[in-house]
């Protein structure tokens, strides 16, 4: 009799045990898709920020084509970039590195830096581009959380048998870093 | 409690005090933030007039997977912020006037970090709970303390000539002289440890030790008293708002016992560590 109670008991905690650390994993991962949703709300914004741009820049006959092409050609890559980190991620450098360039060759007409409507883009791009770096960051951070769950005991074993699998970072590219050259 | 002693009646006179402080907890959960805000004279910054603090909020907010709390500003010339609130979503950032002319991005982002880290890690509850408790001590003391110079209720028969009185009456009078101080103490330490996490917390944030050390230095070479803070709000401020405490120099035993922050000189060296 006691030997029965006992038995229950242990697989009552067992049963408790599991649904907890199933319910952990269930968590993390959701807040990694979260983070990563997060992330596509801003890039969304800053490409529905660009064809604005492109109008504005359009107006100075001689502004340069090739930049305005490198910024329309790199949108529609990020447009249509396959929805994971690394594919997104390279996209994203070669629009962010469009767009330096395009501020940077701004710098020399003096009437595109007084028009208001430019500026105010400008700006709005700039602020977009740091959130979508925090947003990575909080991405970065969710996933890190989740691959220590995964990959640690007890996790490991849910994680396996109910296929959990490891996520990818956000690396930030070479080309992310670099200044960006003018040449006039 | 000082209606029971007028009224003569000790049960009634617990019976209020503790309906006074369940209704003044209860209150200070829900309307913490608003008393702190009206307190610090602190009112909604303005979309338009303090962009860039918003756009750092919400950058910041959003590296965090934190709502956006509520933002005031102050009109204060000393450099100082705060956080209030409850809970992530039920939180506001005040910062003074002073803070928002004399920092530079990275600093402002340091010194905003460190607020949403309160918000983040619910310090900004626990102090909340802190004041409550302090409230539950001194009911407690005043319960031993009835005790004693009630006899518990019992009346005093003739022959009855056993006057060591209650030992819990003892209790009390060791509680009513050590409990104000101690739950001030406790109120400080808990602070002290809070600030120090939310430090490390929000260099997490912005990945960028050198941003906040900068901004502390900043407040520890700024010597002006932020006006808008008092006593109670104290320990909310990111540095020690009141004067009399300097954080420059080492403190003494006392003084560290009593402060809600730990020396900024601290707090700089365990940033560099990072």
């Amino acid at each position: 009799m006691n030997a029965l109670w006992i038995v229950l008991v242990v697989v009552a905690l067992l049963a408790v045990w599991v649904v907890v650390s199933y319910n952990r994993l269930v968590g993390r991962r959701n807040e990694v898709d979260n983070a990563w949703s997060q992330i596509d709300v801003q890039l969304k914004r800053r490409l529905d920020l660009i064809p604005n741009l492109v109008e504005t820049v359009k107006g100075y006959a001689s502004f340069e084509k090739s930049a305005l092409e490198a910024v329309i050609d790199a949108r529609a890559k990020a447009m249509s970039a396959a929805p994971t980190p690394a594919a997104q991620g390279a996209a994203d450098t070669g629009l962010t590195g469009a767009l330096r360039q395009l501020f940077a060759l701004s710098e020399a007409y003096p009437d595109l830096k007084a028009n208001t409507n430019f500026l105010a883009l400008q700006e709005e791009l700039q602020n977009t581009e740091s959130r979508v770096a925090y947003a990575r960051q909080f991405y970065n951070d969710a996933v890190e959380r989740y691959n220590n769950t995964t990959q640690s005991f007890p996790g490991v074993i849910f994680a396996r048998s109910f296929n959990f699998a490891d996520r990818e970072y956000f690396e930030a590219e070479a080309a992310a870093a670099s200044v960006p050259s003018v040449k006039f | 409690m000082a209606v029971g002693v007028l009224i003569g009646n000790g049960t009634l006179g617990t019976v209020v005090a503790l309906a006074f402080s369940g209704v003044t907890a209860f209150v200070s959960y829900w309307k913490s933030d608003a008393i702190a805000l009206r307190m610090s004279r602190a009112v909604p910054a303005d979309p338009v007039a303090y962009k860039r603090l918003h756009n750092l909020v919400e950058g910041l907010c959003i590296a965090g997977g934190l709502p956006k709390p509520r933002v005031y500003v102050i009109n204060d010339p000393a450099p100082n912020a705060f956080a209030t609130g409850r809970n992530p979503r039920n939180a506001a950032i005040a910062v003074t006037t002073g803070l928002l002319d004399k920092m530079n991005r990275v600093e402002l982002e340091g010194v905003v970090a460190h607020e949403l880290s309160h918000v983040k890690n619910y310090d900004i509850l626990v102090m909340t709970l802190a004041v409550t408790l302090v409230g539950a001590v001194a009911i407690l003391t005043d319960i031993a303390l009835r005790m004693m110079w009630w006899n518990g209720g019992r009346l005093h028969r003739s022959g009855d000539h056993d006057d060591r009185g209650n030992p819990l009456a003892i209790v009390g009078l060791v509680l009513l002289v050590v409990a104000p101080l101690l739950a001030r103490a406790m109120q400080a330490a808990v602070s002290r440890r809070r600030e120090t996490l939310a430090d490390v917390s929000a260099v997490q944030l912005t990945r960028y030790p050198p941003g906040l050390i900068s901004a502390l230095e900043k407040l520890q070479a700024d010597s002006t008293v932020t006006h808008s803070a008092s006593m109670a709000t104290a320990h909310m401020w990111i540095e020690q708002p009141l004067s009399g405490v300097n954080d420059t120099g080492r403190l003494g035993f006392f003084h560290k016992l009593f402060d809600t922050h730990p020396p900024l000189a601290e707090r700089i060296a365990l940033l560099r560590e990072i």
